[in-house]
């Protein structure tokens, strides 16, 4: 379970730039969660995942992860228990060296000392496999070789290799070309159910928003605007979505992708 | 050139090749692994040499192998807390330990700057002795070299496959991504350095020896030379091969332009030309390819204005 108690983060604080990046946010997710948070640019998305993360230090408020007060844990000792992944694919592996290499770091078994067995090896091909795009059998080659949607499919391999206590997947096929994003939707969807992973999900696209998961966070100026699960999640269309937005937040959707969602659909 | 003097001149290229070589092999773990321009190597390497020196001086020949490298660690530690606990940007954190250390040096010999090793056993005369009525006598020097860069090479494909070796080679390929991983990339840092400028002193201290003496300015220029070396050792064997291989490629690398210093030598050029030389080499291999990648565009404006000069006349 992982619980936000009123966090709060201000940028440039008493300058002219200053963003108050996230007010007062409380949220409870509870295990086996997938949310599917949507907003505007500059809404504090991703501000809320560094913040989970330990990108920085808030300026109040206390996070928990699994009954842990991980507030003041620096963001490298929280990584093993948080999976993320970016809208970047070059992102999350190391372009130099080879795909069995980064999974080896991503597995984290071992001492410092310890070296690539052939049991790991047997292992990696297994997960591999299960991507079923053929990189089972190209575990020698160096990351940079891949294309943007393999990076993307191996990063959520390693993000999840260890199973963490909460995934966070950042816009995290925003990058790709939509047949691409769309494998890379259904891997997420088959790992996250296969091994139970909770999971946070920030999307532009608003069908996906509604279709994937059990609740949908809205998202407006550093605040939670809009919290929705079971039956009345269920009856939402985009159209009733972008209604919400105007009337919660006073303004109109002015997000292209979004729109372009809205598109998609009809 | 008869055979005799080019063989001659392959020996010597060869003994001052392999030595470089470990100062260019701690480097393609600073520079090529781990992303680090450690500009704190010439000082180090006079670091390792001042250390030797003083050791074998001592009476303790072989023991000057193992100090020096623990001198080059320490001065690597330093390099490495400045730039990834203090703030300090990781070219000037060199540059101030490679400042720092001319003084340590002058201290450690005692204010003197050169030391004199004619007299005494180094780990070379040693091994000249054990091998005295053997036919490999003529070759000691080549040979201890070469046992001791080969330990090196192998040293480090090990270790750069052990998951410590994978986290600095991912710390200077992707940062985030090692983070990601729960390792910290101060961690990895400053192993890497520890570990690159441990043989940066290894390598000072057998030059010393091999030359029977210490000079406080020995080390200067060293990174350069060292750095032509690697690029050169990159021809061989690019980025995306094999490692143990890239590694033998940096140690043909340091051969390599010893040998092609030697004979340039040889035509007449000044020996105080060997700086200007590395420098123009590290130039030419760095900003080679990009100006490689600038021909075309330079074409295509050429073109235009002259298109553009014939559409006014």
């Amino acid at each position: 379970m992982l619980e936000l108690k009123n966090i709060c983060k201000t940028f440039h604080a008493g300058t002219p730039d200053e963003k108050r990046a996230l007010i007062d946010v409380t949220l409870t997710v509870e295990d086996g969660d997938f949310i599917s948070i949507i907003g505007a640019n500059g809404a504090g998305k991703s501000t809320l995942f560094n913040a989970i993360c330990g990108s920085f230090m808030l300026d109040a408020g206390m996070i928990r992860l699994d009954g842990q007060n991980v507030t003041m844990i620096p963001e490298h000792q929280r990584a093993r228990q948080i999976g993320r992944l970016f809208q970047d694919p070059m992102r999350g592996s190391a372009p130099d060296m080879s795909i069995e290499e980064n999974l080896a770091l991503a597995a984290g078994k071992g001492g410092w000392l310890s070296r690539v067995s052939a049991a790991d090896r047997k292992a990696f091909r297994e997960r591999l496999s299960l991507l079923g795009m053929g990189l089972e059998d190209r575990m020698r080659q160096p990351v940079g070789l891949l294309s943007g949607g393999q990076r993307q499919a191996l990063t959520l391999l390693m993000a999840t290799y260890q199973v963490p206590k909460v995934l966070l997947l950042d816009e995290h096929t925003a990058a790709l070309d939509p047949g691409t994003a769309e494998k890379v939707l259904e891997l997420t969807r088959s790992i996250v159910e296969d091994n139970h992973i909770t999971c946070l999900m920030i999307t532009h696209n608003m069908q996906s928003a509604l279709d994937l998961g059990n609740r949908t966070l809205m998202m407006d100026r550093g605040k939670i605007i809009y919290d929705v699960t079971g039956e009345e999640r269920g009856r939402l269309t985009i159209g009733d979505l972008t209604d919400k937005f105007r009337q919660l937040s006073g303004r109109a959707l002015d997000n292209d992708r979004m729109l372009l969602g809205i598109d998609n659909k009809e | 050139m008869t055979l005799d003097k080019f063989l001659a001149l392959g020996q010597t290229a060869m003994e001052l090749g392999l030595v470089n070589a470990l100062t260019v092999l701690s480097l393609f773990l600073s520079y090529s692994m781990l992303n680090v321009c450690d500009l704190s190597t010439d000082g180090c390497f006079t670091l390792g040499a001042a250390v030797g020196a003083l050791v074998a001086i001592a009476g303790y020949p072989w023991l000057s192998l193992p100090a020096a490298m623990l001198a080059g660690m320490i001065s690597g530690f330093v390099t490495a807390t400045l730039q990834t606990r203090m703030g300090v940007q990781s070219l000037l954190a060199g540059i101030v330990v490679n400042t720092g250390l001319y003084s340590v040096n002058m201290a450690l010999t005692g204010n003197k700057a050169n030391l004199n090793m004619n007299k005494i056993p180094t780990i070379f005369t040693m091994v000249k002795n054990l091998l005295k009525d053997t036919p490999l006598a003529g070759q000691s020097a080549l040979l201890v070299m070469l046992v001791t860069v080969a330990l090196v090479v192998l040293f480090m494909c090990w270790f750069l496959k052990t998951k410590l070796g994978l986290a600095i080679r991912a710390t200077g390929s992707n940062a985030d991504m090692v983070r990601s991983s729960s390792i910290n990339p101060t961690f990895t840092t400053t192993v890497g350095l520890c570990v690159s400028n441990a043989f940066t002193g290894l390598s000072g201290c057998l030059m010393a020896q091999q030359a029977k003496s210490f000079d406080i300015n020995m080390g200067s220029g060293m990174v350069t030379v060292a750095l032509a070396s690697l690029l050169i050792g990159g021809v061989f064997f690019a980025k995306h091969r094999p490692i143990p291989l890239r590694a033998a490629g940096v140690v043909l690398g340091a051969i390599l332009f010893r040998l092609v210093y030697g004979l340039a030598l040889r035509l007449n050029m000044p020996a105080f030309m060997l700086k200007l030389v590395s420098s123009v080499i590290v130039v030419i291999a760095i900003s080679g390819p990009y100006l490689r990648r600038q021909v075309p565009l330079m074409i295509r404006r050429w073109q235009a204005a002259r298109e553009g000069r014939n559409a006014d006349a």
